[in-house]
């Protein structure tokens, strides 16, 4: 298949679609971001993660309309708020959901995956019901359709460009807030011994609700971007869970850096399989991979080698 | 050593690792790096009690994790009657005859005590041969004969979670016991328990310990010097120091270690 | 008391594992009888047909009981063994269907119609095999069990487990629903395989052909629950527990670990592909709906509301569920869902052993005192047998 195509042309297709992936590799990046915080930290898979993105990308949807029509003239900055918003209301929620499910269930991982499957049940339904079964979509400001002409053969496009500033801000954030700040030392202290930490003082169950909280709100900041790859419906999250869950494994649960490149292996697979394969085929070429490589190599790429 | 090797006329398997249960040599392990147990050699004889102490982080029992398999070596040989174990499996391992205690009592909560034993009972380790399975007179005398031993005689339908502390490291020596292996790790096999409970122990060990070589971590002295042949000093990773109890204690690099700083 | 009762009590402790207690007994008698006469007895043929597509449901419960209750392996796509059961049977089926004559009116006469939609002119050959019956009824559970071998082995020797493994399972669930709908011309697509007529000439379409499926649905459930109830009784069923608890024990004992953990897991697939091809035969299609991430965790929780450790359980946690979804479905669609979502908060957070745990704590010690007092003599409870 590659055979019909120039070297030069194939520069320019996976240069293109690279660009073309920079969303998406936002989503994953922010959406797995957040998933490896909360796995990192408890060993919890939150299967409502990507019903948290969707209250992020709601919430744009709300705050484009509520700029249109009561504050056309500041439009053009209404994502910045729909951000912060999308980010405070997955966060609280987050939050509520640790304090009366999550922290009943630490020690038994298994039983979180169902119980928090049961939740995206609730949160899906209940979007349904707010929302409506429809999918929505935003309008995005004016400065942020069209692309930049980088050569003859290559565009970029500006929200692609856009969304990727804010993903490298919120990471290098995150990545400040967990390895520079006290609360990122409380963290992983807990993080490496629970009872230790306890007992030096570190308030455990506190940490632990705003960590989750964290990895929710980021998870809101994902449905932000998410707004610019696709319509928001009440079950769009729900297949983006198993993606990044891999995407986590992949780089290695306990890396933020292996977490980003495996996003962008991953995303870049996809989306450059994308141009020459059906989508379809695409997606299971590059999950195969992936499930293939855990099979060899379960650990990840990036893992820190610990007695055990 | 050399010299024995090369005059030997047996060719083929060393002599040393003939005449020797177990015999470690140069055995290395690193975390990240960090040595955790850096080239350390030791030898037991067969019917050998050999004590290894040494302070915390001494990397007392990620040598027992190593010799079975529990934590891969990065270098160095651990020869078991002849057979490197550094290359097979944890349950190769204790086929071969290797049986190990852990810390921390590690029995079946849910299940009996009875079937606590006849899991450890050594036939029908194979998924058909669990399948087949059959509860014969022999594993049953078998059974009641290690809960006599274990003091265990009269809680054999009790379920394991309700045993006490002592009881339940009793257990695992049971279980351990009715595998019949040739070397047996302990690793503090007294911690945690009641002075009553103590001399039980050692009363238990005295007689399990016949006709197998024992290795044994250690924090109490006093139970130490009862039962040691030889006595192994870990410190950081090394061997400190080796020989008669007598001999280690009077060691002034073990006395540096223990009483310095 | 006298010595007869204290011989007939010692023969009884003799036996201390028997295959079955006397409730066990008990409990089985009951769902037979109420599947195999209550619901015949009581029910139309389209709503007795609704029950057997739900026990078809009921096999895959009873695998995840062994593979999820008993060797602690959560395992999101069971839908995938389910399935692939399923299309293994509806192939022969389909095929059958698809004689010469049934389709000259197709470019290509002789092969399934969707390959035809689809400009295939020859049949694929992984479609060949299921031309024999005896072989499709061999393909049917050793094409899911050698799947879940390949996949079990690969990552139990490898020490996966937990929640990796469960959501490895869901990315292989979510992979094969993608490959199905989109290879329309070798599958059928996301329709599946439809308009499935006769199973080696006998029109398995009527009402009769329906109940006689709905009869050998039952009995091959039974016989699975008793193929269960032995390798729960094995010494194999409690290393499984042994190994959910304390798997360094369990290796330090000198048990391949990974070996046992393969074992349980293509065990429940096995039992899952039985379920799917039953639900083929009597539903009369298989399509990619029950293959994927959603089907197969729900297929989890009418195990979870049985009582994740109950092969009883199972089954009737599988028929609560599923008749509560037809009622809430059938009058409020909207609720269903929040009540389904509730119901897996529920069972993990406050009933955590199910139907079977609240029968166990709250039903079965009156019925045993009821028993006793009418049998005084009555057999002696036997004792060690953890946590059904």
């Amino acid at each position: 298949m590659l055979g019909d195509y120039s070297l030069g042309d194939l520069g320019a297709i996976f240069a293109m679609q690279g660009f073309a992936g920079l969303i998406l590799f936002s989503v994953y990046v922010l959406m797995a971001l957040g998933l490896a915080v909360i796995f990192g930290q408890m060993g919890v898979i939150n299967m409502a993660h990507g019903e948290f993105m969707i209250l992020g990308a709601y919430v744009t949807y709300l705050c484009s309309t509520f700029f249109q029509t009561h504050l056309p003239g500041l439009f053009g900055i209404y994502f910045f708020v729909a951000m912060i918003l999308a980010f405070l209301a997955s966060g609280a929620l987050g939050m509520i959901v640790e304090w009366t499910l999550i922290r009943h269930l630490y020690k038994r991982p298994l039983d979180t995956l169902l119980a928090t499957w049961g939740l995206s049940l609730i949160l899906q339904q209940s979007y349904r019901t707010i929302f409506g079964a429809r999918e929505v979509g935003v309008e995005l400001p004016s400065w942020l359709i069209g692309s930049v002409q980088v050569t003859d053969t290559i565009e970029v496009p500006i929200n692609g460009l856009f969304v990727m500033a804010i993903t490298t801000l919120i990471t290098v954030g995150v990545g400040l807030l967990m390895y520079r700040s006290r609360f990122g030392q409380q963290v992983r202290a807990v993080m490496q011994n629970r009872p230790m930490a306890g007992a030096v003082g570190i308030d455990t169950e506190k940490v632990d609700r705003y960590t989750f909280g964290l990895g929710c709100g980021i998870a809101g900041v994902a449905g932000s971007a998410f707004t610019m790859i696709g319509s928001t419906g009440p079950t769009s999250g729900q297949l983006y869970i198993v993606d990044t869950f891999l995407i986590v494994v992949f780089g290695g649960a306990a890396s933020l850096l292996g977490t980003i490149a495996s996003a962008f292996s991953i995303s870049q697979t996809q989306s450059t399989l994308e141009f020459f394969l059906s989508g379809s085929t695409a997606k299971v070429l590059t999950l195969l991979a992936v499930v293939g490589i855990l099979m060899v190599r379960p650990q990840g790429l990036f893992t820190l080698k610990v007695r055990r | 050593m050399n010299a024995a090797i090369l005059s030997s006329p047996i060719i083929g398997e060393s002599p040393d690792a003939k005449d020797f249960l177990l015999s470690v040599e140069a055995l290395t392990v690193s975390f990240d790096g960090f040595k955790a147990v850096n080239d350390v050699s030791f030898y037991v004889d067969p019917n050998e009690i050999r004590v290894i102490i040494g302070p915390n982080g001494a990397g007392k029992t990620t040598v027992l994790d190593l010799i079975c398999g529990r934590t891969k070596a990065s270098a160095g040989s651990i020869k078991f009657k002849g057979q490197e174990l550094t290359k097979i499996s944890e349950s190769a391992i204790v086929q071969a005859g290797v049986g190990r205690k852990f810390q921390t009592p590690s029995i079946y909560d849910d299940l009996t005590v009875f079937e606590n034993l006849e899991i450890s009972f050594p036939r029908g380790r194979t998924v058909w041969g669990a399948l087949t399975f059959k509860r014969d007179a022999e594993v049953r005398d078998r059974i009641h004969e290690v809960a006599t031993m274990i003091f265990l005689k009269d809680q054999l339908k009790e379920r394991a979670e309700f045993l006490s502390h002592g009881q339940k490291q009793w257990l695992e020596i049971g279980m351990l016991l009715i595998q019949d292996p040739e070397l047996l790790m302990l690793d503090e096999p007294v911690a945690g328990m009641s002075v009553g409970e103590r001399i039980k122990t050692a009363e238990l060990l005295n007689q399990i310990i016949v006709g197998r070589s024992v290795l044994v971590i250690e924090h109490d002295m006093k139970f130490v010097e009862d039962i040691a042949h030889r006595v192994t000093v870990l410190h950081q990773g090394k061997v400190l120091s080796e020989g008669s109890m007598e001999r280690v204690k009077n060691d002034p690099k073990v006395i540096e270690v223990y009483l310095g700083h | 008391m006298t010595s007869p009762v204290q011989t007939l009590s010692k023969s009884l402790t003799v036996n201390d594992n028997p295959f079955m207690k006397p409730m066990e007994w008990v409990s089985l008698a009951l769902l037979a009888a109420f599947i195999l006469i209550v619901l015949p007895a009581t029910l139309d043929a389209f709503r007795l047909n609704l029950v057997g597509k739900y026990l078809t449901y009921a096999f895959v419960a009873l695998g995840l009981v062994m593979c999820w209750g008993y060797a602690g392996i959560l395992s999101l796509g069971q839908g995938v063994f389910f399935g692939l059961g399923g299309y293994c049977m509806a192939m022969y089926l389909k095929l059958e269907a698809s004689s010469v004559e049934n389709t000259k009116i197709q470019s290509t006469p002789g092969i399934p119609d969707f390959m035809d939609w689809n400009q295939i002119t020859e049949l694929p050959l992984m479609w060949k095999p299921f031309q024999s019956l005896p072989l499709t009824l061999i393909l049917v559970v050793a094409v899911p069990v050698f799947f879940a071998f390949v996949i079990g082995f690969a990552m139990f020797t490898r020490r996966v487990g937990g929640t990796y493994f469960a959501i490895i399972t869901q990315a292989i669930a979510a992979i094969l629903t993608i490959l199905i709908v989109g290879q329309q011309g070798y599958t059928g697509g996301i329709n599946g395989i439809t308009d499935l007529r006769t199973l080696h000439g006998w029109d398995i379409r009527t009402d009769s052909a329906k109940f006689i499926l709905y009869f050998l649905n039952g009995g091959l459930l039974i016989g699975c629950i008793l193929a269960a109830q032995y390798v729960k009784k094995a010494k194999l069923g409690r290393i499984l527990l042994a190994m959910r608890d304390k798997e360094d024990r369990v290796r330090f004992s000198g048990y391949s670990v990974a070996g046992f953990k393969v074992f349980a897991f293509c065990l429940a697939a096995g039992f899952a592909a039985i379920g799917g091809a039953m639900f083929t035969l009597q539903v009369g299609f298989m399509s990619p709906s029950f293959v994927g991430i959603v089907p197969s965790i729900e297929m989890v929780i009418y195990a979870a509301v049985g009582g994740r450790l109950s092969l009883f359980g199972a089954v009737w946690g599988t028929l609560l569920v599923n008749w509560a979804k037809t009622t809430f479905s059938e009058s409020f669609p909207e609720l269903w869902l929040f009540g389904l979502g509730a119901l897996f908060i529920a069972v993990v957070l406050a009933f955590p052993n199910g139907l079977a745990g609240i029968y166990r704590s709250y039903v079965e010690p009156r019925l045993t005192r009821k028993v006793k007092a009418l049998a005084p003599v009555g057999a002696p409870v036997p004792h060690g047998t953890p946590a059904e």
